[in-house]
């Protein structure tokens, strides 16, 4: 069973790792797709919760990764999954910047990236949408959502400020009962 | 490609150069690690110059995991090799996971408390609203063309709205915006 668990932690992640273009806000869907649909390690709200935790660390955004393969099988998961994570892109990472250097590309690099900020972008979009539901807050957790995001597209507040706001507004709404 | 190599006239970073460069972008990275990446890439080592670091994320946003991250394995190895690469991913990510393993332990220790559950509950919908957020604005400011916006609203329907499998979805749109792009690019 456990041997199982690596196993699938590390097929998951692994392939994960190379869709994950503009980085691990682009995958947060097909994350909770395997987790919650497909393998039934959680459900949706304990998977926004992690998705909270992960947010709060320093550090690059894949680490939403991290906390799931923690969450299923300790520190080894953690490990598990984070390797399995960042092994294949690096190795890509690794072959592009060496081949770059060589033979030159950046007319290549260029219509890359043309073509894949769009689609980052949809995903990213997607990504918050997939987070919303799954928290699962209500009318209360819609409507801080929509003010954090606010926020967020408005002022370059560090995102740790209106995270925090938003958590007192649903603690005090919880408080006097209207959450 | 020759403005990645600006730091040919500085003295190549050594390994334990880059280990506390890193090192220093996991741990300050609180809220995104970006602005801090480039503020100790650039300003405070010296390692490239603004075009050079321009050029490295521009090659960075064309690959996928997190930009930071291949920024991490392409200066490691431009400057020291694989050795060099495996340092600074290890660098990057080694304090930022010692904080994650603190926080999950924490969350361990309270989330049979319905406060923590509460709390965590609204910290999820504040996140979800972060990245809505941040997608909007990147989307407002990208000057996205026409068959662009078409695109991401395709990615974002099938994926966000439809909740189809991403692999699927990623082997028709890369592809589509692949020719999209190329013809773009032809005419300007």
């Amino acid at each position: 069973m456990e041997r199982g668990v690596f196993f699938q932690l590390i097929v998951t992640f692994g392939t994960i790792s190379l869709m994950a273009i503009g980085g691990a806000n682009a995958v947060v869907p097909e994350i909770h797709r395997q987790v919650v649909d497909i393998l039934g390690w959680m459900d949706a709200p304990t998977f926004a919760r992690l998705f909270a935790i992960a947010q709060t660390a320093p550090g690059p955004n894949i680490m939403l990764g991290s906390i799931i393969g923690w969450h299923v099988a300790g520190t080894a998961g953690l490990l598990v999954a984070t390797t399995a994570l960042l092994l294949p892109s690096c190795l890509l990472a690794l072959a592009s910047s060496r081949g770059l250097q060589r033979f030159g590309g950046s007319r290549v690099v260029r219509i890359v990236t043309l073509a894949l900020v769009p689609i980052a972008l949809g995903l990213m979009l997607a990504s918050g949408v997939v987070a919303m539901l799954a928290a699962d807050a209500g009318l209360v957790g819609y409507a801080i959502t929509v003010a954090t995001a606010l926020v967020t597209y408005r002022s370059k507040v560090n995102p740790l400020v209106p995270m925090a706001a938003g958590t007192l507004v649903y603690v005090l709404a919880w408080s006097v009962g209207i959450a | 490609m020759s403005s990645l190599d600006t730091a040919s006239e500085a003295p190549r970073p050594s390994l334990p150069d880059l280990f506390t460069g890193f090192l220093k972008i996991g741990l300050m990275g609180f809220g995104g690690v970006g602005p801090v990446a480039r503020h100790i890439i650039v300003a405070e080592r010296n390692w490239l110059d603004d075009r050079g670091y321009a050029e490295l994320m521009g090659i960075c946003q064309a690959l996928p995991g997190a930009n930071t991250v291949n920024a991490a394995v392409m200066l490691g190895d431009r400057f020291r090799g694989g050795v060099g690469a495996l340092t600074c991913v290890f660098a990057l990510m080694a304090m930022p996971l010692l904080c994650l393993v603190g926080l999950a332990n924490a969350y361990d220790a309270v989330s049979s408390h319905p406060l923590a559950q509460v709390a965590l509950t609204g910290a999820a919908a504040s996140a979800a609203g972060l990245i809505l957020g941040t997608a909007v604005r990147l989307l407002t400011r990208a000057g996205l063309a026409r068959w662009a916006w078409v695109m991401a609203a395709a990615a974002f329907v099938a994926v966000g709205l439809l909740r189809l499998p991403m692999l699927p979805t990623l082997l028709v749109l890369v592809p589509l915006g692949l020719i999209a792009a190329t013809l773009g690019a032809r005419r300007v």
